[in-house]
């Protein structure tokens, strides 16, 4: 993935709006509306324990297909992503959580 | 060393019968005992659905069961299982770890959170009424998940 595609579709909101020129005004505010900084859940709400038999807490980081969702889309920290990953692998294992749905 | 604790968790087919139930129970108390363990808990979920079929499967019977001892106890137990027609998937983790870790987190933050009432000339703990009540969402529009690109 190019670094740039990254950053516009992430959550680099911050500083972006200082770097707006003045003939560039439409664009800037189209890019102001476009999204606001994420945040990790598990931070947020002060979850420790990334439990694989809490199938509510994890079903939200599964899409449909099955795959875990990626960092750079639910704004989830390294640390948190990592408990994560385990906690839906486990999950998959015993069969709360589908590997693959078509 | 023999306490470090473990969840067992197993499934059985939907059909299996009380007394065959029954025997698989007595035949994992048998293995702990044996090795000097102790079951903490079993807990029945229940029938639920199979994410994905298990041996013609979609339903299974699920068991948790945690249990204290060794790691020799739980590799003898997973053989055990291994080879049980009756149970269609299991699995083991060990808890006691992870744990530890989430009780220092949530005892540090208590404190912290206790420390800095208190230098605030607040009572320790958070009083009825104070601050945003614990049903109510800090943010409506919640756009956390824009599911654009995977």
């Amino acid at each position: 993935m190019p670094f740039g595609q990254g950053r516009s579709g992430g959550g680099g909101g911050r500083g972006r709006a200082g770097d707006k020129k003045a003939g560039d005004k439409e664009k800037g505010q189209r890019r102001t509306l476009f999204r606001r900084r994420k945040v990790c859940k598990f931070c947020a709400d002060k979850i420790d324990d990334i439990n694989y038999k809490d199938v509510k807490l994890i079903g939200p980081f599964v899409p449909e297909r099955g795959k875990i969702l990626p960092r750079r889309i639910s704004g989830t920290c390294a640390k948190h992503q990592r408990k994560l990953q385990t906690a839906i692998k486990r999950a998959r294992q015993i069969a709360l959580i589908p590997y693959v749905t078509e | 060393m023999a306490d470090r604790q473990y969840e067992l968790v197993y499934i059985l087919p939907p059909d299996a019968t009380e007394q065959q139930v029954a025997e698989l129970q007595t035949q994992i108390e048998e293995v702990v005992a044996r090795l000097h363990g102790a079951i903490a808990s079993t807990d029945n979920w229940g029938r639920k659905r199979l994410a994905y079929e298990i041996a013609r499967h979609k339903e299974g019977f699920y068991v948790l069961q945690t249990i204290n001892g060794s790691g020799e106890l739980m590799k003898e137990l997973d053989r055990r299982l291994k080879v049980m027609d009756i149970v269609i998937r299991q699995m083991i983790v060990r808890v006691d770890e992870d744990k530890k870790v989430v009780d220092t987190v949530q005892t540090r933050r208590r404190s912290n959170s206790e420390r800095r009432r208190v230098k605030r000339g607040l009572p320790p703990q958070r009083q009825p009424g104070e601050g945003r009540a614990a049903g109510e969402p800090d943010d409506q529009d919640d756009d956390r998940f824009e599911v654009g690109e995977v």
